[in-house]
């Protein structure tokens, strides 16, 4: 299938320059690739920039209030499990108004394919801080500085039980793409955080891996299987080290060719490694007087964590299916058949 | 007491009350004996009235659960009174004696506050009226008797139910503490012999119950007996009492066909029996509060009926789940009480909005906030009709009896599914616990649900605006090919279905949905006036208030005005209202329905008559003001 497919007729009404345009233009392209026709497919949102997504798809879509997304989506894909079900939302609609639904699909493991457009910033309410905005923030509604610790979703996902997170740039099509087509083919709640520009309200917040010189010394695309190495001149890799005295570990930077230069395990059920790789580089977006440093650890970009577990839609629907086996009424009149009558 | 004959009182009908602490059984006990004085052909209507503490400390005031039935012929209510009365302990003696005021100090039997009538049989465990038994329910002296004032019109009858139990169970084997549980049993033989009512009946329902636990069934069935044959004994004192209802009430097409229901079974059974006839698949989505929770454990149970019931992380993810269900394609219900829908209006905006068919139930309970979370009321109707942001008209329903939850909820999907809008169904704690007499419908009997869908040439074409001629947009979900489309809570064009910011589309938009709702008043019943129609004073009442309305109508020998449909009213409202010189509306609020139909007929005059203590009517009260002249 082409991804002009998956267009639908209305004009994208984004910022010029937003990043929502390339996650935009890289669904329809992951939906192309992944094949399934559009009437079989639902977009949820809520509301926000990122939630007037599926007006621009050519798919079944809607765009509901403010944070519920998740709930709706769980509803579509529990009572329809045969569909296939993405979720459109952003760091206000799914980490503070939302937040409640967004880690309740996630322990559920609904199968559903959400994405989390991060700007770190409101956008649609013309830029007042958000749940992911690094502390001290200046803002409409911080005019002084947030005063506030933000979330690290990946933190949050992994917290919540998540079985499946990606994290993807929205100048990287490429990957982004790839965590796209990965979150369909993962059975269960797969959350990609995709770090999108605001030019407008919070221009630049991606500078420090967006800038095409900088973004191969300071972020890793990890891929399943392979070995992880970065790098301009792909020089370094990375490894993980337990402090003696604590025993607490981390991940440093090493040279490339040294043989403690892990390899990269998605599938890993132990989320311990996952959560260290994906907290690479947060300390650089959770302060805002945070500097990097050279030694930095890189960001990490692509499917983190991919493992296989029971969904949700399917449990319920597998229960139901169970009970009516065996079960002696299947109708309302032999239901009412059963009960004590005179 | 003087011996005497052993005389046999025939009534019309009697209300019997069961009281005793949370942890004695009395709801089980008033729910036997109920079903049982149904199975025997009388009429009844019962009131379950707990504490809302799961267990107070035994024996205390706070832990006081009653049951209270009322049977016979004419039963319109679990009756204002009880006639009888069966108190397994201190704390219940003087709660039943004293009703609402069992708090005050030194407050003595006032038969206007107390849950019997001052000729009434109440019975007395003597076992439970120990020192440390009074202590605990705040006596000051040792004749609890006397202490409390109750007349000498009054006949108590002391019996050791303990003792009595312990004994029937001396060869049991059982424990001190699980022959305890059966002092229940043993009153409800007891009532039983009062009754006169057989005991095969008694047993053959004793026996279903434990059907599940057999071990219990020999035990409590010796206990119950034993109560029964004890009743022998107190035939010199007590009068056996004979209601003349009976068999005779069950007319022979119905044999068989009739059993009794509490209004949150009835409601799920609608929802079940309506998904049926309308080929859809049943969602709910839902999550615990008191008293809607019956239905989720129902449906939760019902995944036979092939029902999808889902309880959701909170109120707003169990209506939002099921405007999902519902944009998929499915009948969507949510279940809740007030504080919920308090939580559900955006939602249920955004339902009204996107025109997708949902039903909303509302259990509704004493408010505000968490209010009175276990006692009745009628506050909710104003948020259900006006409670949500913007021009955003949905259906709003009643039901009135605990029976007719199941007509009513099978009406709200009906009209959802058919109209393509939210559907608020209103009930209530009264309506929810209590149980009435239910003639079970068949499928084929029950009128057809013809969901709306789409027109098959508008595929290639569909956008989610296109109506029909009624108003009613086209309904295509997920899984249709040809029929993608964006939904939203955005204002929509009018032809096309897209977002719009238009004034004058928003103004066409907002008309049309109201127009949507008032065309469903061509589709449903007329307003029935009931009771002497003839008579120049109308009582108004809407949902659960019909059974004590019309018993007061029958008193003051005037007409009722019941309503089940409030939003659209039925056609005839104007012309019904306009034939009475008196109309009085009465609620279990400070007005809300008089207010709405004051609004909509501005030129009738309308009395109005409230109570608002969290139970329901009583009808002698209604009586006492509408006796009054104007």
């Amino acid at each position: 299938m082409e991804a002009s497919q998956f267009k639908s007729d209305q004009y994208v009404r984004f910022c010029p320059g937003c990043g929502d345009h390339a996650i935009c233009m890289a669904l329809q392209k992951a939906m192309a690739q992944i094949g399934v026709p559009t009437h079989e497919i639902a977009v949820i949102s809520g509301i926000g920039c990122s939630s007037r997504m599926p007006h621009y798809l050519n798919t079944y879509g809607f765009n509901t209030i403010h944070g519920r997304g998740g709930a709706v989506a769980t509803g579509v894909k529990t009572s329809h499990p045969e569909l296939t079900v993405w979720q459109m939302s952003g760091d206000g609609d799914c980490f503070a108004i939302g937040g409640n639904h967004f880690i309740h699909e996630i322990r559920r493991n609904v199968d559903l394919n959400v994405c989390v457009f991060n700007n770190r910033i409101y956008g649609l309410t013309k830029g007042q801080y958000s749940p992911t905005s690094a502390k001290g923030f200046v803002s409409k509604s911080s005019p002084f500085g947030t005063v506030e610790r933000p979330f690290i979703p990946a933190q949050l996902v992994l917290g919540a039980g998540g079985t499946f997170f990606a994290r993807t740039l929205d100048v990287d099509m490429p990957t982004t793409v790839d965590c796209m087509v990965a979150a369909k083919e993962h059975k269960g709640c797969s959350i990609i955080e995709c770090l999108v520009n605001c030019v407008i309200f919070n221009n630049g917040t991606h500078a420090w891996i967006a800038d095409r010189e900088q973004r191969a010394e300071h972020s890793i695309i990890l891929k399943h299987g392979e070995k992880m190495i970065f790098g301009k001149n792909n020089d370094k890799g990375l490894a993980v080290e337990i402090d003696p005295q604590t025993f607490v570990p981390k991940m440093i930077v090493v040279a490339a060719d040294d043989p403690r230069v892990l390899t990269h395990d998605a599938t890993q059920p132990d989320p311990t490694l996952h959560r260290l790789l994906a907290l690479m580089g947060q300390n650089l977006v959770t302060d805002v007087n945070s500097q990097p440093t050279e030694d930095s650890l890189p960001i990490a970009l692509g499917v983190i964590r991919n493992v296989e577990a029971e969904t949700y839609d399917q449990a319920v629907n597998k229960q139901i299916a169970d009970v009516r086996e065996k079960a002696k009424a299947h109708c309302f009149d032999e239901l009412t058949a059963t009960l004590e009558r005179w | 007491m003087h011996p005497q004959l052993n005389l046999i009182h025939k009534v019309k009908h009697i209300v019997v009350r069961f009281c005793g602490d949370s942890g004695d059984g009395m709801q089980l006990t008033g729910n036997l004996f109920a079903q049982l004085a149904a199975e025997l052909g009388h009429e009844i209507s019962t009131l379950p009235d707990f504490p809302a503490e799961i267990r107070a400390p035994q024996g205390t005031l706070g832990g006081v659960s009653g049951f209270q039935v009322e049977l016979g012929e004419g039963v319109y209510t679990p009756g204002d009174k009880a006639d009888v009365i069966v108190a397994m302990n201190a704390a219940a003696l003087k709660v039943c004696t004293l009703g609402s005021h069992f708090n005050h100090p030194q407050a003595h039997f006032d038969e206007q506050f107390s849950l019997y009538h001052r000729h009434a049989i109440v019975m007395v465990d003597t076992d439970s009226l120990t020192n440390k038994d009074l202590e605990k329910a705040q006596y000051h002296t040792a004749n609890p008797f006397e202490e409390l004032g109750i007349p000498e019109s009054v006949q108590i009858v002391p019996v050791a139910l303990t003792t009595l139990t312990k004994e029937a169970l001396k060869d049991s084997g059982m424990d001190n503490k699980a022959m305890l549980k059966s002092r229940n049993m043993f009153a409800l033989g007891l009532i039983c012999w009062l009754f006169d009512e057989p005991m095969e009946k008694a047993i053959h329902l004793l026996e279903d119950k434990f059907k599940k636990k057999p071990a219990l069934i020999a035990p409590n069935t010796k206990v119950m007996v034993d109560g029964y044959n004890y009743g022998q004994n107190l035939a010199l004192s007590v009068n056996q009492i004979r209601l003349e209802s009976g068999a005779s009430r069950v007319e022979s097409g119905e044999k068989g066909r009739c059993t009794s229901i509490a209004g949150n079974r009835a409601t799920a059974f609608g929802l079940i029996a309506a998904a049926e006839k309308a080929g859809k698949h049943l969602f709910l989505g839902s999550y615990p509060i008191t008293p809607a929770t019956d239905i989720l454990h129902e449906l939760a149970g019902r995944k036979d009926m092939n029902v999808m019931a889902i309880q959701a992380e909170d109120e707003i993810a169990g209506v939002c789940t099921a405007i999902g269900a519902a944009f998929a394609g499915d009948l969507a219900c949510t279940t809740t009480s007030g504080p919920g829908l308090s939580l559900k209006s955006e939602a249920i905006g955004l339902a009204v909005m996107a025109e997708l068919p949902l039903v909303v139930v509302d259990v509704q309970r004493g408010g505000p906030s968490t209010g009175l979370p276990t006692k009745t009321e009628q506050t909710d109707l104003l948020q259900a009709l006006y409670g949500r942001n913007g021009e955003c008209p949905a259906v709003v329903l009643a039901a009135s009896t605990s029976a007719n939850c199941f007509d009513f909820a099978y009406e709200a999907c009906k009209i959802a599914l058919e109209n393509m809008t939210p559907v608020v169904l209103l009930t209530d704690t009264y309506l929810a616990n209590g149980t009435s007499i239910w003639r079970i419908p068949t499928m084929a009997e029950l009128p057809a649900i013809k969901p709306q869908s789409v027109p098959e040439d508008l595929k290639g074409h569909y956008n989610p605006a296109l109506r029909d001629e009624r108003g009613v947009r086209y309904w295509a979900y997920p899984g249709m090919e040809g029929y993608e489309h964006r939904n939203i809570g955005l204002e929509r064009d009018a032809e096309r279905g897209t977002i719009s910011t238009n004034p004058e589309n928003h103004e066409k938009m907002v008309l049309a949905r109201k127009q949507k709702i008032e065309q469903i008043a061509n589709s449903i019943p007329e307003l029935r006036v009931q009771c002497n129609t003839d008579s120049d004073t109308l009582l108004v009442g809407w949902g659960s208030t019909e059974g004590h309305l019309h018993a007061a109508a029958d008193e003051l020998n005037c007409a009722l005005a019941q309503f089940n449909y409030i939003m659209p009213l039925p056609k005839n409202t104007r012309e019904v209202l306009s034939q009475y010189k008196r109309i009085i509306v009465c609620e279990l609020n400070t007005g809300q329905f008089a207010a709405y139909l004051r609004a909509q007929f501005p030129d009738i005059k309308m009395e109005q008559y409230n109570e608002i203590q969290g139970q329901p009517f009583a009808v002698e009260r209604i009586v006492a003001y509408g006796s009054k002249s104007i």
